[in-house]
């Protein structure tokens, strides 16, 4: 199943408004350090960039670890400074990779 | 009173009084764990978009949907849109089935329609597609009241149940009572010991980090008490539940809970 993303922040908003976004991508984050039950080492496979673009223009990133726990929960703020899309990329080990979009009416 | 009599005396004393009994919790007192949160995690389980459980809401509206088995058909083909047609059913299982003469709970009813009516291969317990699916079919329920669980055939495996609850079973000779009857509200090392009502499952476990269903959460309680679980699909599984659901009976569902 691919991977699911969850977004919220508001649909509209004033000029200059600060606004809460949060987002959560459904990840296990396998750390790396585990083993399995005859030894081996599990590999790494964990979300290692998070960016959010506001009409193309970065506005937040985040480096991601093995500490993270499992569906990564990332919220930040932002001003409010016009009508647009707000764009979340999420990349990761072994070629993950999600997005979710979404539209802000700024008035 | 000195000198060893005096103390044969006290101990005596102290065997005759009758062990605290387990007394039921009264039924207005009786109340999700979700009150026993910290405002950050009742915060997470508010709010669907903060709610990792309804990443696997979501994986499990894709299953309904999607064609399964021999058959080609989906949960949709038959049961229509879930919203209306599953609103409650979470609330009222286990519900005794017919053809097996027991209960069975919620997961080994989806696995009943898989085999019986798509021709499908069952679900594994814990897999990620059954707690999906389960938990899709449980949210549902959302908001729903726990039924009374009144039908008399689940009456001897409600009481099995209750035994099961009420026993004192493991290495350090516990029962579930002891704990969920007897000590909740109470800490036990730095946790709020709950009532443990089963009325958010499948839950997202944050010391799991996934979501896992209600006999994942016994077989849990079990290891702790350091007893040995029942396998997955066991009958004492299923009763626990019922006696479980039954004694939460009016609580109202929360479905994907997200608990400590």
């Amino acid at each position: 199943m691919a991977a699911r993303t969850l977004v919220n922040l508001p649909k509209t908003a004033k000029r200059g408004q600060v606004i809460e976004i949060k987002t959560l991508v459904s990840h296990m984050m396998e750390t790396g350090f585990r083993h399995d039950n005859v030894g081996a080492v599990i590999p790494r496979d964990i979300v290692t960039d998070f960016v959010c673009t506001y009409n193309d223009a970065e506005i937040f990133r985040a480096t991601l670890y093995p500490a993270i726990a499992a569906n990564p929960f990332i919220t930040f703020h932002t001003v409010a400074t016009e009508s647009g899309t707000i764009t979340f990329k999420w990349t990761g080990d072994n070629g993950f990779d999600a997005e979710a979009s979404a539209h802000i009416a700024v008035e | 009173m000195n000198g060893p009599a005096g103390h044969i005396v006290v101990v005596t004393l102290l065997l005759c009084t009758p062990p605290a009994v387990a007394a039921d919790i009264p039924l207005d007192q009786r109340r999700s764990s979700y009150a026993d949160m910290t405002p950050e995690n009742k915060a997470m389980q508010d709010e669907d978009s903060s709610n990792p459980g309804m990443l696997a809401v979501l994986d499990g509206g894709a299953l309904w949907n999607a064609k399964a088995g021999a058959l080609g058909k989906s949960c949709a083909d038959c049961h229509g849109d879930a919203a209306e047609s599953m609103k409650g059913v979470a609330a009222r299982f286990p519900a005794f089935n017919q053809s097996g003469g027991r209960p069975i709970d919620l997961e080994q009813r989806i696995n009943l329609s898989r085999t019986q009516d798509q021709k499908a291969q069952p679900l594994a317990f814990e897999s990620k597609e059954m707690l999906a699916l389960s938990a899709y079919v449980a949210m549902q329920s959302r908001g729903e009241p726990i039924a009374q669980f009144d039908d008399p055939r689940l009456k001897p495996f409600l009481d099995q149940g209750r035994g099961l609850f009420n026993e004192r079973q493991g290495q350090i000779n516990l029962s579930c009572a002891q704990c969920h009857d007897d000590n909740w509200g109470k800490h036990l090392a730095g946790n709020v010991v709950p009532q443990g009502h089963p009325n958010g499952y499948p839950i997202y476990r944050l010391e799991w980090q996934s979501l896992g269903s209600l006999q994942r959460r016994l077989r849990n309680c079990m290891i702790g008490m350091r007893a040995e679980p029942y396998p997955y699909g066991a009958l004492e599984n299923v009763e626990m539940e019922l006696f479980l659901m039954w004694r939460a009976r009016g609580i109202k569902m929360e479905t994907p809970g997200v608990r400590p």
